[in-house]
């Protein structure tokens, strides 16, 4: 069971309290209706399915209720960070550093 | 004392006798023995029969990893357990055990049939001899398969023990109490972590336990073992045995299963059968040890063939003799000295045979010394006897060449292929593995974790080697804690590290095909088995395993996976690192069904949610049924009723006078806040921003794909407050689904959402009665069409109590909701019941409830929904707002395919003979189509016990909307019924009973 540190509450605590919520930074368009039938395809469905560090969200649905985002290793499921909702995408290669 | 057990060997208590059965006879054994131990003190070496073949089999182990002695267990009524190992399970007065497997008796199997029939069962049997003649399947081969299936007799009563589980966190968890974790344990221990040590066996020591004869620091092994479990636990170790570590999570999270009464004579009172422990270790020291190998040749699973170190085990243990004329059979040093404790304890060794060349001079002058035949440079070839080995052929092996064989008389084969490190809790870890050629093993490289493994689990052999390692990981993990630690070292005599050699099958002078040389003794895979599976094109382990379910056994591969790869990179030109290991998997043995449900069963195995009201419709005697972890009535029979009377009674009356349901479950979301008129309009198809307070309105929720996901009534008790129901079951995903939208897209909207579903108990009237009824109790409206009319909503007062008052009907009937604070909830009912009397109210359940929603066409979201359906489908356009910029699932219902002509369409249908259709048959247009149909879509909701005068169904059909009247068909096993599509109302289309 993985131990998760929801950036809210500043807290690190068992996956159980936590629900997954799918990749992060997809932005929903501002304005659906000028949006291609493509892209909207691509904002629904396709994702980056990526085999290393993933930006993904959670939800600290047991706690305090909020959505944030993390950075987690799909090898290692080790988290690299977790931040607020609507804070930047963090630079990959500053997390990545120092790991064995 | 019995036949085969040595006096003054063993740490078993020998002054006190312990009776037992096995397959109804009484045997005798002595305090600390398991069965197996126990049995082959008896002589018994026989146990068990085999899954495929029902060979007869006796223990080839003494530990956890034993393939082959599985028995049933017995304490009285209720405790049973099937596939126990024998070498485990420690014996009590009055224990019954049974052997596996076997019809109708251990000593004569009729299933052994098999075993001649033996090239019918070849690898990728399952795969291949079933599949013809088609039509033998269902009479022969599939009853046949499934009496031969699965392992023992699975229990017919229920389990009455009870399970723990606990957690637990500590700086150091080690597995394994041999040298390694001791060593380990102190050199963490006395930095002052917290250290927890856990063994699978009954008592820490690991290998020491069969080592007497080593001295460390000068005192006898066992003597030093003692002493320094006390200095551990004055250190404040805590030293768990009976515990196997079973599977390593993340981050550390390690789960251990403790048996605590298994061994025990009488059951305690209040104690679990077993615990389940949920580790969080900062570092963790992986001291499983090795396993020993067995030797690949035909006959090597006869009972009487063990494992070396086995043998030696169940002498310094258990003080037992698995045989007075053993022979050796080995390519390694350590069988070696398993001949010369068991010629030291009384048994005349027969002959130590090596196919090695070469022998350490030591080795060779001890055998001497003891007079011991030695036979270097030979391979085995063949076993006798018939339910235990009565002698060993082996031949000379030249330049490649095998020689003429010779029997050697026997009563047991001791084998020896070399070691395996354990690194089964390693791979749980996901670390990651290179192949030793020398040891011809695997050995563990990195994991992810905060994670050491130490001694034989990485390939070190010796209580010295052990001893250092356990010390010097040991010290590893107290600085990566942030501790110094300090160098150990430990001066061990007697030591037997040894080294050898590994093989694939031993060389034969038999025809391949003829050999059944044993790998996986469970799944009863030869090697033969491996080299076919090869040829018949398998090039990865993953493949092999599956074709002839090698390692797929209950042990896991234990015995078998390295002995498997051995022989299938040589069938296949290939080193093992190219063919691959298969993955182990959590649980490290079998565990049972109870340590993992702990205190989940029963009532607790699942959250039961109760209304206020829960209480009135148990005491009517309803029948319950479970809806998103609520308990619901379903229906509230009368004496001599069952549910289609009970529900044909509740709709009459409903529609004839008034019914009283419990829609406390209904989900309900409070959704407030200056913008709440916003982020209606966002999330729900429908319009709100004309929505006057104290008016209502169904609601849509779409994902953004354009499907339905929910539905329900929302009002809008003022500018800023909406009282939003859901379904029953979607509440928390509605709330989750609204919070994820405020939360991450639109963080500027100033609106709070509240779960308030078990704030509210909710008593809904409908019927023509039902205003009737109603109207005395209210305060502060009228109930009449004027001033309350329908889809109104109004904070009030009902029976005395604060209300949210609802005029909604899910019925067709003139209906209310009456929300009262959740604990009133009974008093309003009971209140509303005395008073409906007069009216002949009727309390009706869920099943009415859907009922007489599909006499009106009202839909019920996951029932006549099922992710793929539009408002559009469902004949709902009416409830989107197509004036809006945007809502949740617009652009979504813009997409081409949801556009598209001929989807799936909600429709009516009544069958032309008037029977009724089942719920999820499928539709056709034509019923004189070939085989397969093009099936156009399926029933979704069918009754036949409401008020209209024929059964009535809901479907979705593609293009239905366009059908009206239209003819379809629904194919059944016994013939085809017709039906024709009509609208989806089925009782009062023009909404007429709705107006009081
Ligand atoms: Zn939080």
């Amino acid at each position: 069971m993985l131990l998760i540190h929801c950036p809210y509450c500043n807290e690190t605590l068992p996956e159980v309290e936590f629900a997954y919520a799918s990749e992060a930074h997809i932005a929903r368009p501002a304005k659906p209706s000028d949006v291609s039938d493509e892209d909207w395809a691509e904002f629904l469905f396709m994702r980056s399915n990526v085999k290393g560090p993933l930006y993904e969200r959670w939800r600290h649905i047991h706690g305090c209720g909020r959505f944030f985002n993390a950075v987690r290793d799909t090898v290692t499921d080790k988290f690299l960070t977790t931040y607020k909702a609507g804070d930047p995408r963090p630079d990959l290669s500053s997390l990545t550093e120092g790991l064995k | 004392m019995s036949q085969y057990r040595v006096s003054g060997r063993g740490r078993v208590d020998t002054s006190r006798a312990v009776t037992f059965t096995f397959d109804g006879k009484s045997y005798r054994g002595v305090q600390g023995d398991t069965v197996a131990s126990a049995l082959l003190a008896n002589g018994v070496h026989l146990m068990g029969r085999s899954f495929k073949y029902h060979r007869p089999r006796g223990a080839i182990a003494a530990g956890s990893e034993e393939p082959n002695a599985l028995i049933g267990t017995r304490r009285g009524a209720g405790r049973f357990e099937p596939n126990t190992r024998a070498t485990v399970q420690e014996i009590w007065d009055g224990l019954e055990t049974s052997s596996q497997n076997k019809f109708p008796s251990l000593k004569f199997d009729v299933g052994a049939v098999n075993d001649a029939a033996y090239m019918l069962f070849s690898a990728g049997f399952y795969y291949k001899t079933f599949m013809w003649p088609r039509s033998f399947w269902d009479k022969v081969y599939e009853p046949f398969i499934r009496a031969a299936a699965g392992l023992g007799v699975s229990p017919t009563e229920e389990d009455p023990d009870h399970y723990a589980s606990r957690n637990l966190h500590c700086d150091v968890l080690i597995v394994g109490a041999g040298p390694t974790g001791l060593a380990a344990a102190r050199a963490a221990a006395v930095e002052g972590l917290r250290v927890v040590l856990v063994d699978e066996n009954a008592e820490a020591g690991g290998t020491l336990l069969s080592e007497p004869q080593a001295r460390i620091d000068g005192k006898p092994a066992w003597d030093w073992l003692a002493a320094e479990l006390e200095a551990l636990k004055a250190l404040g170790v805590k030293v768990m045995t009976r515990t196997t570590a079973i599977a390593y999570y993340h981050q550390n999270l390690i789960g251990l299963v403790e048996k605590l009464t298994d061994h025990l004579p009488k059951l305690p009172a209040d104690t679990p059968r077993e615990r389940l422990w949920r580790v969080r270790a900062k570092q963790v020291v992986l001291a499983q040890g090795a396993l020993e190998k067995p030797l690949v040749f035909h006959g090597n699973d006869r009972p009487g063939v063990m494992l070396a170190g086995s043998a030696q085990t169940f002498l310094n243990r258990y003080g037992v003799l698995v045989g007075k004329r053993p022979v050796i059979l080995t390519s390694h040093d350590a069988a070696w000295y398993a001949a010369f404790d068991l010629q030291d304890a009384g048994a005349q060794v027969q002959a130590i045979v090596d196919t090695r060349a070469d022998v350490d001079a030591l080795l060779l002058n001890e055998a001497r010394a003891r007079g011991i035949a030695v036979k270097l440079s030979h391979t085995a070839t063949a076993t006798s006897g018939r339910l235990r080995v009565s002698s060993l052929r082996i031949n000379p092996v030249a330049g490649g060449t095998v020689g003429s064989g010779q029997e050697i008389r026997c009563d047991a084969v001791l084998m020896s292929g070399g070691w395996t490190p354990s690194l089964h809790l390693f791979s749980h870890t996901k670390g990651s593995l290179t192949w030793d050629d020398d040891r011809t093993t695997f050995l563990p490289n990195n994991t992810p974790e905060d994670c050491v493994i130490a001694g034989a689990s990485r390939g070190l052999w010796g209580i010295e080697a052990a001893l250092a390692d356990g010390a010097e990981k040991g010290r590893a993990v107290v600085e990566a804690l942030g501790k110094t630690g300090a160098q150990v070292a430990y001066a061990v005599e007697a030591d037997r590290p040894g080294t050898g050699v590994s093989h694939k099958e031993l060389p034969t002078d038999l025809s391949a095909g003829k050999a059944k040389a044993f790998v996986d003794f469970q799944n009863d895979v030869t090697a033969k088995d491996l080299r076919l599976a090869v040829r018949e094109g398998m090039r990865s382990i993953e493949h092999v395993k599956r074709y002839t379910t090698n390692g797929m056994a209950t042990d896991q591969g234990k015995m078998s996976n390295i002995n498997g790869l051995n022989i299938a990179s040589d069938a296949l030109g290939k080193k093992q690192p190219q063919v691959g290991l298969t993955t182990f998997r959590p649980p490290y043995t079998p565990t049972s069904f109870g340590a993992f449900a702990g205190y989940h069963r029963g009532e607790h195995f699942e959250v039961t949610r109760k209304t206020d009201i829960d209480s009135w419709a148990e005491a009517k005697n309803a029948v319950f049924e479970p809806v998103g972890q609520w308990r619901r009535a379903r229906y509230f029979p009368k004496p001599g009723e069952d549910m289609d009377a009970a529900v044909r009674r509740e709709c009459a009356a409903t529609r004839a006078s008034v019914g009283i349901f419990d829609a406390s479950t209904l989900g309900k979301i409070e959704v407030v806040g200056p913008d709440a008129v916003e982020f209606m309009n966002r999330m729900y198809t429908n319009p709100w921003t004309k929505l006057a307070p104290g008016r209502c309105r169904y609601g849509l929720l779409l994902g953004d794909d354009g499907y339905i996901r929910d539905d329900g009534v929302i009002g809008r008790m003022s500018e800023d407050r909406f009282h939003v129901t859901t379904t029953t079951g979607g509440a928390a995903r509605v709330l989750n689904m609204m919070e994820d939208y405020l939360q991450t897209e639109w963080p500027d909207l100033n609106v709070w959402l509240t779960s308030t579903t078990e704030q509210w108990s909710t008593v809904a009237l409908n019927g023509p009665d039902a205003a009737k009824l109603l109207a005395p109790f209210v305060e502060g409206v009228e109930l009449t069409e004027e001033t309350f009319p329908h889809m109104s909503c109004v904070e009030c007062t009902v029976a005395g109590m604060p209300a949210r008052l609802f005029r909604v009907s899910f019925t067709g009937e003139i209906g209310f909701e009456v929300n009262v604070p959740a604990h009133l909830g009974r008093k309003l009912w009971e209140t509303l019941w005395d008073a409906g009397q007069q009216y002949g109210i009727t309390a009706y359940g869920t099943e009415t409830m859907h009922v007489l929603r599909a006499e009106k066409g009202y839909i019920i979201v996951g029932q006549d929904t099922d992710g793929t359906v539009t408002p559009y489908d469902c004949g709902m356009g009416w409830a989107v707002g197509k004036k809006k910029p945007d809502f949740v699932g617009m652009r979504g219902l813009a997409r081409p395919d949801l556009q598209a002509k001929n989807r799936k369409q909600l429709v009516g249908l009544l069958t032309e003979d008037g029977s009724k259709l089942e719920e999820g048959a499928q539709i056709v247009f034509d019923p004189k189509q070939a085989i397969p149909m093009t099936m156009v879509g399926h029933v979704t909701s069918s009754y036949d016990i409401g008020t209209t005068d024929q059964p009535i169904a809901l479907a979705l059909v593609a293009g239905g909307h366009e059908k009206m009247g239209e003819t379809v068909y629904i194919p059944m096993p016994d013939r085809t019924i017709a039906a024709k599509i009509t609208s989806t109302v089925f009782v009062d289309p023009d909404n007429t009973r709705l107006k009081i």
